[in-house]
């Protein structure tokens, strides 16, 4: 029975292929297409969004993205960082501080000095709690008051500058104006940096050790290397998040965002399981255009903010739900 | 069947469970006389968790009734059942690991006195009722499950597994437990893959397969037979004979060093003085009984454990393992016989597999994905793995799951394959096809390290076998004269001439399971 299935699997019609696909993609579809109802939903409270809206959708939902992919590689490898916010806020003013006045070629050395100090910042997050076997939620907790008083220290104020052409890389359109340059950088830098760690042992160790530690330490992973690159790659997509706003905004600002959390939202929302090995990319960066277009929506119903903070967390409730009834009841099937 | 349904204690007819498309169950019936005890046999898959769940009311059965003493009910949740006198056993025990046993214990309302008598039946004496449950090991805990399940005095109590994995001392007085259940008014349903035990204890089995009740056979002399082939269907046959395997030390060249020398291993508490060679091309066996050091043996050559003293030689030359990617590549291979602590549950078939042939490259570069895709589907056709579900390797059958440990492995060539007990909990035809394998791969040049708590597998598979006791080799045996009851004996220490003393069976049965029950420095 069992080699007669195997072969019979492996003559797989093209139909098949498609069909495993969408189920083995089943949430990021449901994602888009809830995304697709949002957009409709958009256009017919408020019928002038359009060009405008896309592009300040793109800017907007820009730090966020970065800061819920870096998030999702920790969280898919087992587990969390509770320092990002603060990793933006210190990248972003050190960026804003020494490009303040600078040349533009200046900025450039700025710009990858700041991604190494990314790469730092988050090396030192893995490394503690692979050395002092502390539980990375508590070390990423302490080092988020860390990192965040030595943005602090940085700059006091909202203040600092940026290179025009790093503005210029996220702030317009490219070619046609629906496709604004935000976008077209987010998708070049997620896509240059996850596709070859996806595809390289690295991923593949990264998926292990968040599935199960043991079974990948017993298969010759090096779990404790593993869990420092995926910090060091998480403190690099913060380096980028903290240019981003570095750059849409011009100036650095000391103070952490809510990123923090709503990096959690997204990827929850995005399919990637808090219990580790499970999930992608894709559905996250999803998850913050929708958790991001919700909050346009409510103010274009005139909803009072606070209100729609409280909607966000229903509907991340929701959702969520749905969705694992939806999977759960697939995989019965 | 002669008795009418008021006679029967359980009967379960015409139960039906559907997952979707995934038929677990479509006409299992079950039905249980009053103080007998009745197997529940069937290859893998074959239904027998889905009936225990649904008998205990973990699960819902689409159609079907469950008669208890010929009332008709419906059971909702395990605690019900529970209340209702049906409480199960499983080969994971339930206990919070984070509690005590005495709290534990209280959580099911489990009264004390008769756990404790029950605790000493079963061979567990003295033991500290305040230890956290994790602390214990597992063999322990098993008891103690079975215990606080036999404490409460079930009208009916499920087996599942229950002796897979114990040691041959604590399993004889499981069985015996068992067997003093029969005769009264309440009866036990047995879960179980090895025949021995359903002879030794069971009044009458039922046979799934694929999820259909195939037939209720009166376990007597020779029942045996019958039983295989009604599990088995037309698919039936026999293990290949081993042929001629006392050949292959005689083709190898006399100065050839041996794949893998041990020399005096120590480590921790537990492993004092383990020395042997491992031929390539040759199969060794491990005897021991529960915690001789086999865990720490097996440990030290993956490169998990340091070994606190002596000497590893793989291929003559000196080696020392920081982490099992030395041992990895230096060819030393490990298969867990628990298969949560080898495989990624959540991942597919593919990544399971590609996880260490991969991991064995040093480069950190791209996957060539076209040559893993060959790898990995070889491996998948050589160990006839039913990979349909192989989005997640959980929702595969425990057979099929365990030889994707195995494919890992051979995906990448094998030198040197340690396997720890690789067909705990398997049914028969899956253990059939690792036998084969495990002969193929050794005569493909292969070296095989091969610890079981089944002893029957040392004669299938094995060329020879060392036994350990005590963390030492007490005994070499070529498998030609190691039949079960020769091993046995060297498993206990004793000479093979002497008789097997009630009073040294007893004593060693004190020391394996009641000494390590003392809170453990390490985990």
């Amino acid at each position: 029975m069992s080699t007669a299935a195997a072969n019979f699997d492996r003559r797989a019609r093209p139909i098949d292929g498609f069909v495993s696909w969408a189920r083995r993609n089943a949430w990021t579809l449901g994602l888009l297409g809830l995304l697709a109802a949002l957009l409709v939903f958009t256009k017919l409270i408020q019928a002038s969004y359009g060009v405008t809206g896309v592009q300040g959708l793109a800017i907007s939902v820009l730090p966020l993205a970065l800061a819920a992919v870096g998030q999702a590689i920790v969280v898919i490898s087992g587990g969390i960082d509770l320092s990002i916010g603060s990793m933006m806020a210190l990248t972003n003013v050190v960026a804003a501080v020494i490009m303040n006045g600078q040349s533009e070629e200046f900025g450039v050395v700025v710009v990858v000095g700041v991604l190494l100090l990314g790469l730092l910042l988050g090396a030192i997050n893995g490394g503690l709690i692979v050395l002092t076997r502390v539980p990375d939620i508590v070390v990423t907790l302490a080092m988020s008051f860390v990192w965040a008083g030595c943005a602090l220290l940085v700059l006091k104020v909202p203040g600092g500058g940026s290179a025009l052409w790093l503005t210029n890389l996220v702030l317009g359109s490219l070619g046609n104006e629906w496709i604004p340059k935000a976008a077209v950088a987010l998708l070049l830098v997620v896509g240059l940096i996850w596709i070859p760690v996806r595809r390289s042992r690295l991923g593949l160790s990264l998926y292990g050790i968040g599935s199960n530690q043991l079974a990948a330490f017993r298969s010759g992973v090096s779990v404790g290397r593993t869990k420092v690159v995926a910090y060091s790659l998480m403190g690099l997509f913060s380096a980028l998040a903290g240019l981003s706003i570095t750059a849409s905004t011009g100036v650095g600002l000391p103070v952490p965002g809510p990123y923090t959390l709503q990096s959690i939202a997204a990827i929850v929302l995005g399919g990637v399981s808090l219990a580790g090995g499970r999930g992608g990319i894709f559905g996250p960066l999803v998850a913050v255009v929708i958790l991001s277009l919700l909050r346009t929506d409510m103010t274009f119903l005139n909803l009072n903010s606070n209100f729609a903070t409280v909607a966000q967390g229903i509907i991340l409730i929701g959702v969520v739900m749905v969705g694992t009834l939806v999977r759960f009841r697939e995989r019965r099937a | 069947m002669t008795l009418t349904g008021t006679e029967l204690l359980l009967e379960a007819t015409g139960i039906s469970k559907n997952y979707g498309a995934v038929v677990a169950l479509k006409a299992a019936s079950l039905a249980v006389r009053p103080g007998e005890v009745h197997a529940l046999i069937g290859a893998n898959g074959a239904g027998k968790s889905t009936l225990v769940k649904i008998l205990t009311g973990a699960v819902r059965p689409d159609s079907g009734t469950i008669a208890v003493r010929g009332r008709q009910r419906i059971v909702h949740s395990p605690g019900e059942a529970r209340r209702g006198g049906l409480v199960s056993v499983y080969q994971e025990p339930a206990l919070i690991p984070d509690l005590d046993i005495r709290s534990n214990l209280r959580l099911t309302d489990t009264p004390i006195e008769p756990f404790r008598y029950w605790l000493g039946e079963l061979g567990v004496e003295d033991f500290e009722l305040s230890s956290l449950a994790r602390h214990v090991p597992l063999a322990a805990l098993r008891i103690i499950d079975l215990a606080r399940a036999l404490a409460i005095e079930p009208d009916v109590l499920m087996l599942d597994e229950m002796t897979a994995a114990l040691p041959a001392n604590l399993t004889e007085r499981v069985l015996e437990a068992i067997s003093r259940q029969r005769g009264g008014d309440r009866s036990v349903i047995f879960i179980s893959h090895r025949m021995i035990e359903i002879g030794t204890v069971c009044d009458r089995a039922t046979v799934l397969r694929e999820g259909e009740t195939v037939g209720v056979v009166d376990v007597a002399a020779g029942s045996e037979e019958r039983i295989v082939e009604l599990m088995l269907g037309e698919s039936a046959k026999d293990l290949p004979e081993r042929a001629a395997h006392d050949a292959v030390g005689g083709a190898r060249p006399p100065d050839a060093k041996p794949r893998l020398t041990a020399r005096n291993l120590a480590s921790g508490t537990k492993l004092n003085d383990v020395s042997f060679e491992l031929e390539p091309g040759e199969v060794l066996g491990v005897v021991a009984l529960e915690g001789q050091g086999q865990d720490e043996l097996f440990a030290v050559l993956a490169g998990s454990e340091r070994a606190g003293a002596g000497e590893l030689l793989v291929d003559g030359s000196s080696v020392s393992f920081h982490h099992p990617a030395d041992a990895i590549r230096a060819g030393l291979v490990f298969v867990a016989a628990d298969r949560a602590e080898a495989l990624l549950m959540q991942r597919s078939v593919r990544e399971n597999i590609a996880l260490p042939y991969t991991a064995r490259m040093r480069s950190w570069g791209l996957i060539d994905l076209r040559a893993e895709q060959r790898t990995v589907d070889a491996a998948v056709a050589t160990l006839q793995i039913d990979a349909r579900a192989g989005r997640e390797v959980r929702r595969l059958s425990g057979g099929n799951q365990q030889k994707v440990t195995i494919a890992r492995w051979v995906a990448g060539g094998v030198k040197t394959l340690l396997c720890f007990d690789p067909t705990r909990g398997i049914d028969i035809r899956t253990k059939q096809q690792i036998y084969v394998l495990l002969r193929e791969l050794a005569e493909a040049g292969a070296a095989v390290l091969l610890y079981t708590s089944d002893l029957k597998e040392i004669q299938l598979v094995c060329d020879r076998a060392i036994v350990i006791f005590g963390g030492r080799v007490v005994s070499e045996v070529d498998a030609a004269d190691a039949d079960e009851t020769a091993l046995l004996r060297a498993a206990y220490n004793l000479r093979l001439d002497a008789p097997l003393p009630e009073h040294v069976a007893a004593q060693v049965v004190a020391d394996s399971s009641a000494a390590p029950a003392a809170p453990l420095s390490d985990r």
